[in-house]
């Protein structure tokens, strides 16, 4: 981040500009990962999935977004109008304003914060609101019992997600996202994720982040608070056109950025698993834009990953996911804390680390 | 800086009326988000103030637990507020009196702040005053080592806090059938399963 080199007015407007490239980048890479969502599920259902639209059907999310936005806006009777609209808006702006911290390729971040991790634990602690307000202003009784199970899920999921993260903080020793993402430069054992004495406790915190992610952006296996065959479409039931599309895009942007987190706290980042020493000869932008797809690459891993456990996974039973939550993953996340930070203690006694 | 004066500006007036509105909103739901609204801004000074720790955990403690279980009671009780009303007259010297001992108290601070400054005897340096440790740590610092039996017992406060809550709520109902994964799992046609060899004419004896 440029510091005092410029007047306040044009940093201000070099900030914002950061802010639309990061912005633009997300929405296009959303409407393809949605198209290749779409995809992963037919495939495993044996479907042709879209291919109407555009060669392979790639611009079906782009049909489905003017289809969203020149529909009517149907307010319910009795509805809170204020707080019905402010929710889906909320949700959209909380999910794209986390992208902030996240660093794309080395000082390609748009706000280098040195407590970038707590500022993301922030910001999805905010996201419940969107649900819960808009479950709530709906004045509806499916709207209403869909949020408050989303609400009490992702309160639930996010606190063995703080530990999973705090053990990822203890190895760093910083919450910054680039120093974090630095500590794992070099070789694939370097990941957080398979370093080698800490693998026996990081591999399974990976898996029980990427677990805890799909209950905390409602996905399936644990999509309870939309649960069709219960709850009709839980929160967003009386929700349409623009204000439902928010909702949505909101809460891939949610999914996309979970992604994200575990590519940047387990699997390095933007680092590609060797050392990049050969791209000193290269031009800097070059190198940054390789180290960037690196990363784009890690996301779209994880990102069929969700699909998939979307595809194969049934839906777990309400009382199953809060026994999940609370009694499997917060004691087991809660052990790995005390072991990481005796280890840490350890090695620094014996002289290790 | 004028860019930071006009955040200041936008996010103390915002946190002014906010603090406003949950008092005079006249819906309780709408009390507990003009509330986060204000948790919200104050974060943002906060940041302004170069804590940004201390933001972060405004947001996600106050914010993103406290104020959610705020709006689930208000949402779930079904409030009447004429009959809150009632006692406005009777409740007023009470209130007003803590009202004024909070008022004094923050004078106080404001009048010895500008006096000798915020520096104590163990004054956090500041992030943004050139010291090159970040927030985080330093708080952790002193935290960890001069407060560190305040820090426990404020543990141990909640800790008591926590298992009191637990005591008072914690009901042994005699009869309820629960699911035991483990137990489903392990089942296997062996153990779920007996062959009974039923004579004709005789049928099972229970």
């Amino acid at each position: 981040m440029p510091e005092q080199a410029f007047s306040p007015w044009v940093w201000f407007g070099l900030a914002v500009g950061q802010i639309a490239l990061v912005l633009i980048w997300l929405l296009l890479s959303l409407a393809f990962l949605l198209w290749g969502d779409r995809k992963v599920w037919a495939g495993v259902q044996m479907r042709k999935g879209p291919n109407v639209v555009g060669p392979f059907g790639l611009f079906q999310s782009f049909a489905d977004f003017l289809k969203f936005v020149l529909k009517e806006i149907v307010i319910p009777a009795g509805a809170d109008k204020t707080v019905f609209l402010l929710a889906p808006l909320l949700s959209f702006v909380l999910a794209f304003g986390a992208w902030a911290v996240i660093p794309l390729a080395p000082g390609w971040v748009v706000s280098d914060i040195n407590v970038g991790i707590l500022y993301l634990l922030a910001i999805s602690s905010l996201g419940v609101y969107g649900i819960i307000m808009g479950g709530w202003a709906s004045n509806s009784k499916y709207p209403f019992l869909g949020a408050l199970r989303s609400a009490a899920q992702m309160v639930s999921y996010e606190v063995s997600i703080g530990f999973v993260i705090i053990t990822v903080i203890l190895l760093a020793g910083t919450m910054n996202m680039t120093g974090i993402v630095e500590q794992q430069a070099g070789w694939i054992w370097n990941w957080y994720a398979f370093k080698l004495p800490t693998i026996v406790v990081m591999f399974p915190m990976m898996v029980i982040f990427f677990i805890s992610a799909l209950a905390e952006t409602n996905r399936p296996p644990f999509d309870l608070p939309e649960a069709e065959s219960e709850l009709v479409a839980g929160y967003q039931v009386e929700y349409s056109s623009t204000p439902y599309l928010l909702f949505m895009i909101g809460e891939y942007a949610n999914i996309v950025l979970m992604c994200a987190l575990i590519s940047l706290l387990f699997c390095g980042g933007w680092n590609p698993g060797f050392p990049v020493g050969f791209l000193d000869s290269w031009p800097s932008t070059a190198a940054s834009l390789f180290l960037f797809l690196v990363f784009f690459a890690k996301i779209i891993f994880w990102f069929f990953m969700v699909a998939m456990a979307k595809a194969i996974v049934p839906r777990y039973r309400y009382d199953q996911l809060m026994r999940l939550g609370w009694k499997v993953f917060l004691p087991i996340s809660l052990v790995a804390v005390v072991a990481i930070s005796g280890w840490q203690l350890f090695a620094k006694l014996k002289g290790w680390a | 800086m004028a860019l930071q004066e006009i955040a200041f500006y936008v996010m103390a007036t915002v946190t002014v009326l906010a603090g406003l509105a949950v008092v005079f909103a006249r819906n309780p739901v709408h009390s507990v988000l003009f509330l986060i609204a204000a948790f919200f801004s104050a974060a943002g000074l906060f940041v302004l103030m170069g804590a940004e720790f201390l933001a972060m955990l405004l947001v996600v403690v106050y914010v993103g637990a406290v104020a959610v279980l705020f709006l689930f009671v208000v949402m779930m009780l079904d409030v009447d507020f004429t009959q809150l009303r009632e006692g406005f007259a009777r409740y007023l010297p009470i209130g007003g009196g803590v009202a004024g001992i909070l008022v004094l108290e923050m004078i106080m601070v404001a009048v010895t702040v500008a006096n000798q400054g915020a520096a104590g005897r163990n004054a956090v340096p500041n992030a943004s005053g050139g010291a090159d440790i970040p927030n985080a740590e330093a708080i952790g610092r002193v935290l960890y080592t001069d407060y560190v039996y305040f820090f426990q017992a404020a543990g141990l406060v909640l800790l008591v806090a926590m298992i009191g809550a637990i005591v008072l709520t914690l009901r042994h109902k005699p009869g309820v059938k629960r699911q035991n994964i483990m137990a489903q799992n392990a089942r296997t046609p062996a153990t779920g399963m007996t062959m009974v060899d039923i004579k004709p004419g005789e049928g099972i004896a229970e």
